[in-house]
């Protein structure tokens, strides 16, 4: 950097005290912000380092640091270091970015709520491993006052221990107790609480059989299924909600001369606001004054700009692309189409969250029969033999012996494993019943722009034109904002083409850009403006002097991996159906060069959502995939729902998955490892249940041991475990 | 059988020792980023001299 940085200091002369610099910088460091950016493709020490010493070099950066684990980067900087610029660096080194709302506080929460489980972990599994190696000793044969004396010492150990592992399942028993349902955790706390007790009252008589090393290793096992669920969620919402928003809440209204910046809430029906090239519309309304070109792909799927002028109509959640405009505002807030939107959002995920998973179906039923079964056991002794102690011993051990160890690390550990493998594939899950439901889909819907397709315009052909005709092009191109423009100038650009001198370079808002050269007037815009008829496809035209107007065209180029992903699915045997709001022409096209047999062009928003419904109701479980606010309600009214990282906010809000990456191609693998994933589940309840199957008979007869209990918790949870690792 | 008066306090200590530096641990960050520090040690950056 060249220039010496600001001093904050009040005068020339005060840079002489050293105190006072002092105080400001400290001052200025406290105000330092925090910028954390995602970090979709960072995978190895290499990128580390890249990343770190990149952002590093960047003035004002005070310090950068990438956690690989979540696949970010958190930046200590000074205020004028905005993330716009981060990201700009990091896509020049070739890693795309994304920011985070660093949303310290729900971060910090989730982060609170993860170390406190993994420290009543770490406490449970210390206690676990002394008082195995305690009752070792008992099981082979340790006798009178030995055994007492170790009994004793598992007790100290245990007890406490139980007290402060066992609270996140006292805790959730209770509320489910005060609500009076029977979750899986008050068996769990049933079985920590009675096994602990019993044990307690057989050491003081002197008993033979202490079951401390089963609790604490019963809480270990569980906290650990507890840990792995949490983390593995907590990780993903929080990347998933912390993708910055897109929309703008503000808007700049026009009040007697003067404009001033206000919340969207503010506006009233009437108000003048004013919409700069590139914003956002804030609000439904009409334009008073001004002209431009908008660009509606997010609100209805059409890659075609469309042109605004005075008393055209516009909706919130339209891009302005060229000129300044002034809208009278017919609708905001509540009344807006983009709230109408979150509305048909609202009312379809209400439907979807009716789905059940496998684990509160196993849990449903779990709960009920082991209490009956302990409780029977209790009865059946108490009656046989008329003898209290026996009866509490048995039924306690039968409480143990079914114990949900495995039943609680089934799920977890496969999701964890499962999860890991997606996202290492570029897909975040968001919720935990996901990856189930991704598992029975048998129909994928696919929106067009910006989901199978990039959303950005690619010129067509271009290069067939003269040489002198491209150089002025690449000068017209380069003078104007306009996404068709900058494509042009870019493609040109990389082409090594040289932009030709112009003079009286100037844009016409809505219209074009023109210029003259050698005399001539040359013009490149909108196929009205040039007196040319506009055809069906995106295009912006060209003239040179009082030639015909030439036609640019444009197509929108597919996402990388499209055609793998779609190809992939098609041999698994899923139905693919392209819905788009786009014209007929540009979906045609892309549905046969994806090979996509069922398509539909100029779908309504509310069509989309009817579409997804209908297939429902026939039966279907439904992928979608969509980026756009005119797919939010199909999002959130399909079985499941996947949308690219570069969607609006609302329609990632409204999808269970979000693809990190830019590339497709990962798609059908993704469905792929759901189904595995669910199979492991699955082979995994029935491993926990062959093991209950052959040691609750056991228990019940009255022959089970604190050993046996021991051997068939640890074996059936670890055999669990290794099954869940085996997902590929 | 003495022996035992000595090795129970003595493992139960160890036990602990460990259980500290695991509390330890877990309050300075340490398990933050598992993956970026297995692959940190890869990196050649501070090879010569610590990160100041």
């Amino acid at each position: 950097m060249s220039l010496a940085a600001p001093s904050l200091s009040a005068c020339p002369a005060c840079v002489a005290a050293p105190s006072a610099e002092d105080i400001a910088s400290r001052a200025a460091e406290q105000k330092d912000a925090g910028i954390v950016l995602s970090l979709p493709t960072a995978h190895c020490a290499v990128c580390i380092s890249d990343v770190e010493r990149t952002l590093s070099a960047v003035p004002g950066v005070r310090s950068a640091r990438v956690n690989l684990t979540l696949k970010r980067v958190s930046v200590a900087a000074e205020p004028r270091v905005t993330p716009g610029m981060l990201i700009e660096r990091l896509d020049g080194i070739g890693y795309p970015a994304h920011e985070l709302d660093p949303g310290l506080l729900s971060v910090t929460e989730t982060d609170k709520r993860s170390r406190d489980l993994l420290m009543r972990l770490g406490v449970a599994g210390f206690a676990m491993m002394n008082i195995m190696l305690l009752s070792i000793a008992v099981w082979s044969g340790a006798e009178a006052t030995t055994r007492d004396m170790f009994h004793w010492i598992s007790a100290l150990i245990a007890l406490p221990t139980i007290a402060f592992s066992g609270q996140p399942f006292f805790a959730s028993a209770w509320t489910s107790l005060k609500a009076r349902r029977l979750g899986m955790d008050v068996p769990i706390s049933l079985a920590l609480i009675l096994a602990s007790a019993i044990s307690l009252f057989e050491t003081i008589e002197g008993g033979h059989h202490a079951y401390f090393d089963a609790a604490v290793s019963l809480c270990f096992f569980l906290l650990a299924g507890r840990y792995l669920d949490y983390r593995s969620r907590a990780v993903a919402r929080s990347a998933a909600e912390e993708l910055a928003a897109l929309e703008v809440p503000r808007a700049v209204r026009i009040e007697e001369d003067e404009e001033k910046t206000v919340t969207i809430a503010e506006l009233a029906v009437g108000d003048l606001v004013r919409v700069r090239p590139g914003a956002r519309m804030p609000v439904d309304g009409v334009v008073t004054e001004g002209a431009s070109e908008i660009d509606r792909s997010l609100l209805t799927g059409e890659t075609l700009p469309v042109y605004a002028g005075q008393g055209s109509v516009v909706s919130a959640g339209e891009v302005n692309l060229t000129g300044p405009l002034t809208v009278r505002v017919t609708a905001a807030g509540k009344d807006s189409s983009l709230h109408r939107m979150a509305d048909l959002v609202a009312v379809a995920e209400n439907a979807r969250t009716k789905y059940t998973s496998l684990a509160d179906r196993m849990a449903r039923l779990y709960s009920p029969s082991v209490h009956i079964l302990a409780f029977s056991s209790f009865a059946v002794w108490m009656y046989l033999t008329g003898d209290l102690r026996l009866a509490v011993n048995i039924a306690a051990a039968v409480l143990i012996i079914t114990c949900p160890c495995a039943l609680g690390l089934a799920v977890p550990a496969v999701v964890t494993a499962a999860s890991g493998k997606l996202f290492r594939k570029g897909f975040l899950i968001k919720d935990g019943t996901a990856l189930e439901r991704l598992a029975e889909v048998d129909t994928v819907v696919f929106d067009k722009t910006g989901t199978l397709t990039m959303g950005e315009p690619e010129p067509l052909g271009l290069m067939r034109h003269a040489p002198a005709d491209l150089e002025l092009i690449a000068a017209l191109a380069g003078a104007s904002a306009h996404p068709l423009s900058r494509a042009l100038a870019m493609k040109l650009a990389a082409e090594g083409v040289r932009p030709a001198r112009l003079q009286d370079l100037r844009e016409v808002p809505g219209s074009g850009v023109e210029g003259t050269w050698n005399g001539a007037k040359v013009r490149l815009g909108r196929a009205e403006w040039l007196g040319a008829a506009p055809g069906a496809r995106t295009a912006t035209w060209f003239a040179r002097g009082a030639a015909a107007p030439v036609e640019l065209p444009f197509a929108d180029s597919p996402r990388p991996g499209a055609d793998v992903a779609v190809r992939g699915l098609l041999s698994a045997g899923k139905r693919v159906i392209l819905l788009s709001g786009d014209a007929e022409a540009p979906v045609a096209a892309l549905a046969g060069t994806l090979g996509i047999p069922e398509w539909s062009a100029g779908v309504r928003p509310e069509d989309k959502a009817a579409r997804v419904a209908a297939l429902t109701g026939e039966g279907h479980r439904v992928l979608m995939v969509g980026d756009g606010l005119n797919d939010t309600a199909a999002l959130a009214g399909a079985h499941v729902s996947i949308s690219p990282a570069t969607a609006l906010d609302a329609a990632r809000t409204a999808s269970d998955i979000v693809l990190l990456g830019q590339d497709l191609a990962p798609l059908s693998d993704a469905l792929r490892i759901a189904v595995a994933a669910r199979r492991r589940i699955k082979e995994n309840f029935a491993l926990s249940l062959a093991y209950n199957v052959v040691a609750v008979p056991v228990a019940l007869i009255g022959l089970a041991t604190p050993l046996l209990a021991a051997l068939a918790m640890s074996t059936s949870s670890i055999t669990v475990s290794l099954n869940a690792l085996r997902l590929k | 059988m003495e022996t035992l008066l000595y090795l129970i306090p003595v493992s139960l200590f160890l036990g602990g020792v460990g259980l500290v530096a695991f509390l330890w641990s877990l309050k300075h960050r340490q398990y933050e980023d598992l993956e970026g520090d297995a692959n940190r040690i890869l990196s050649d950056d501070w090879d010569k001299h610590p990160k100041p």
